[in-house]
């Protein structure tokens, strides 16, 4: 294998696992600001409890992200020294404001949130979950504003191959770049909310009666109802951003070859590069045209027409179809699951054991969401600018192969790892004692009590 | 654009500036967190509890330091970046898997079930010790001017032993600082041992540093200013003797003048930081890239330099809220 094919293993394993930490603790970070808010507010302790457990599991998630984000920071020099050589006039200044506004930020503050409670008033503990919250949401912005760059650069000018930056407003506001941020943001939110519901799920499932697993499974569950349809519709109009921008990409997603008017929505088929054409298809005729032009006969460009510039097209097909059939069963999921807490203040058992099964599901969605629209960026690095093979590394292929072994075994011990810690977190809480609602305000008990005996 | 009227010169030191500051900050900040860990004893539970105690709150933020010494050397000097990098591949990735490791021990000892804890405390201090000594060595290589030939390579392996007992000898400090009884009695004999390793090992890499580079050479033994800038390595060496002393009154003083290891351990730190800042001046890997030759786009700086001017003193000032949070005896720690 060469240094371009490893790299690109390398760079992916790397960000593949980085991405799933953010993706849960951005919207994890505002779950514990709410919990804390509703704990300031009501004084019942169950919030405090609910906080405690979720605190734990977001120290955790923390730390794995911020080593595996380390690693991301040294990734660019080693192995992708073109892409700083070339556009490191942009993305350069995107990364230090990162660094400086954002990941100072929330990791001072989390020592003040995990460990100060004692020690300072608790206006100070809840402005700091509230700073935490935000500076993760403010990395976010930051990357994301540079990642959308790279997929609609605008705002510089390119002399002897370099790329200088012209006007910093329109680089950090790129087209991409509304889309992008809002569509990430609901995917951490679905995320942190199907983890929430389903481990509460499956505390209750093991014999965890108490009202905080309750209380939490119905605050992740209707939020997840809500969000899921906001973000097909961010996802939609990512789609039109795309089409309008990266037609090769949309092309490659929805596997049109031939440009053609009424193009059919393929729920399945198997792209073949090779004969240029699709096998085994099951279609709706005009709903592609229909969804992407808002036109049944509406004109969508084939890949045909972008021979050699369009990205490889199976992976970013297959990619786009999981995240979208995971969003489906997303809204089945939030939505039963309201009607049922809502109803009958209980899941069924089947819909409980979804739940479990659904814990990870905003991490496939957000994975494949992320293939599809980063493979579909190929074969360039900065859109029309910089091709990825052209910033590759000159390092030794055996060197980088050596590293991506190792980064290999290392993360997938660590997701066993963590994955069986939150388990063992979920069975260990069953045999904490339930609140006693005796030095609770009265009023407020009353109603968590109507609330529960409604469960 | 703001800062208009800086020159490129003037924002090249200014880059270089922030790049030593946020080298020294990481060096001082992390290094007492890896010491920690350099240091951990792998049969004492009360210890290894306590002692991870004493970082608990601030490994994280101290970590981000590197963060930013790679990110400014990346976006300031990216030539640079990439040729550091690029060498010293490897060692850098044997770091960043040290990093992790000791990174996620943090969190998952306190979680996972007791009979697993041991592997995870295996971990810390393993994952601790291959990062400094990764440090050391890729220190060591750059310093000589990124040469990979053997005499480098033994500078590079003494180098790496050589900021092991620094990381060591701070985070003994710190320890003296922040625990009390056994453990504060264990960081005494600790400092003292780490202590002696890190003065001969001053000591051989100022010396040899002075083989690796005609200039460096020239500006220490034969310049005008070389007596003046000889203060510095005296100064040093009387603040290690100072240490020493310190260390072997100190427990009879009833815990006053706790601080002072930490301070003298800091102050070393400086000395020998600028020791290594003026030696190798203008350069960004000594001898071969002078940072005025590699320094990216004027305006891109500029912009960037706004956001610096105004985050890092708020970034310094909520740093030291922090640690006055949590000054004083470390707590055991819980998460409420």
């Amino acid at each position: 294998m060469d240094a371009l094919l490893l790299s690109r293993l390398q760079f992916a394993l790397n960000i593949s696992f980085h991405i799933l930490f953010p993706t849960i603790t951005i919207a994890l970070g505002w779950f514990l600001f709410y919990f804390k808010l509703r704990s300031n507010l009501s004084g019942h302790p169950v919030w405090m409890r609910i906080y405690r457990f979720w605190v734990r599991v977001f120290a955790l998630t923390f730390a794995l992200g911020v080593v595996s984000g380390v690693t991301m920071s040294f990734q660019f020099g080693t192995n992708w020294p073109g892409f700083m050589e070339k556009a490191g006039n942009i993305a350069g200044p995107l990364l230090g404001y990162e660094v400086l506004t954002a990941f100072f930020l929330e990791a001072t503050f989390l020592g003040i949130m995990l460990f100060g409670m004692r020690r300072v008033p608790n206006w100070l503990h809840t402005l700091a979950t509230f700073v935490v919250a935000a500076g993760t949401t403010l990395s976010a912005f930051w990357i994301l504003s540079l990642n959308s760059w790279l997929h609609t650069p605008q705002g510089h000018e390119v002399i002897d191959g370099v790329v200088y930056a012209k006007d910093w407003s329109a680089i950090i506001f790129n087209p991409s770049f509304p889309y992008r941020f809002s569509h990430m943001l609901l995917a951490s939110g679905l995320t942190a909310s199907f983890l929430i519901a389903g481990l509460s799920a499956y505390r209750l499932l093991i014999g965890d009666n108490k009202i905080a697993p309750k209380l939490a499974l119905k605050t992740a569950t209707y939020t997840a109802a809500v969000l899921i349809p906001l973000q097909i519709l961010a996802g939609d109009m990512h789609g039109l951003n795309t089409l309008e921008h990266q037609p090769q990409k949309v092309a490659a997603m929805e596997g049109v070859w031939e440009t053609e008017q009424g193009a059919p929505l393929l729920l399945f088929a198997i792209p073949d590069e090779q004969e240029r054409t699709n096998h085994a298809e099951l279609a709706i005729p005009n709903l592609a045209s229909f969804i992407l032009t808002h036109e049944l006969d509406g004109e969508i460009k084939g890949l045909n027409e972008f021979r050699g510039e369009h990205p490889p097209v199976a992976p970013v097909f297959y990619s786009f179809r999981v995240m979208v059939g995971m969003g489906v069963l997303m809204l089945f999921a939030a939505w039963a699951g309201s009607y049922y807490l809502f109803r009958r203040g209980e899941l069924p058992g089947w819909l409980g054991k979804l739940f479990i099964a659904m814990s990870f599901s905003g991490w496939v969605a957000t994975l494949a969401g992320w293939y599809v629209t980063e493979v579909g960026r190929q074969p360039y690095l900065v859109s029309g600018v910089l091709r990825t093979a052209d910033a590759v590394t000159g390092l030794p292929p055996q060197n980088i192969g050596l590293s991506f072994t190792l980064y290999a075994v290392i993360y997938a011990v660590l997701m066993v790892a963590y994955i069986r810690t939150l388990t063992l977190m979920c069975r260990k809480s069953v045999g904490i004692e339930e609140i006693s609602t005796g030095d609770a305000d009265e009023r407020h008990t009353n109603k968590l009590d109507i609330a529960s005996s409604n469960a | 654009m703001p800062f208009e009227s800086l020159s490129v010169t003037a924002l090249g030191n200014i880059y270089l500036g922030l790049l030593a500051l946020a080298v020294l900050l990481y060096a001082i900040l992390d290094g007492y967190d890896l010491g920690v860990g350099v240091l951990f004893p792998p049969h004492n539970e009360q210890f290894k509890d306590d002692m991870i105690a004493s970082i608990g709150p601030y490994w994280d933020a101290n970590e981000t330091w590197l963060v930013l010494a790679v990110g400014i050397l990346l976006i300031a000097f990216p030539e640079a970046h990439s040729q550091i990098l690029q060498t010293l591949y490897l060692p850098a990735t044997f770091m960043l898997l040290g990093l992790i490791l000791r990174g996620v021990s943090f969190d998952f000892r306190a979680k996972v079930p007791h009979n697993k804890k041991p592997k995870w405390d295996t971990c810390f201090k393993y994952g601790s010790i291959l990062t400094t000594l990764s440090q050391g060595y890729m220190l060591g290589i750059w310093v000589t001017g990124l040469r990979t030939d053997i005499y480098a390579q033994g500078f590079a392996l003494l180098a790496a032993f050589g900021v092991t007992a620094a990381y060591a000898f701070i985070g003994a400090c710190w320890l003296i600082l922040k625990s009390e009884g056994d453990l504060q009695a264990k960081a005494f004999y600790w400092a003292k041992r780490c202590l002696l390793v890190l003065a001969s090992g001053i000591l051989a890499v100022s010396l040899l540093n002075l083989t690796l580079h005609d200039e460096v050479r020239v500006l220490w033994l034969e310049s005008p200013v070389g007596w003046v800038l000889m203060t510095i390595p005296l100064t040093c060496f009387a603040l290690l003797l100072l240490c020493s002393v310190v260390l072997k009154k100190l427990p009879a003083a009833g815990g006053k003048g706790e601080w002072l290891p930490f301070a003298i351990a800091l102050l070393i730190f400086g000395l020998c930081f600028a020791a290594f800042g003026i030696s190798y001046y203008p350069y960004v890997v000594p001898g071969k890239l002078a940072f005025m030759d590699v320094l990216s786009d004027g305006n891109s700086l500029r912009f960037l330099l706004v956001g610096a001017v105004v985050v890092v003193p708020c970034i310094l000032a909520y740093t030291v809220l922090v640690y006055r949070i949590f000054a004083g005896k470390s707590e055991k720690l819980s998460y409420y």
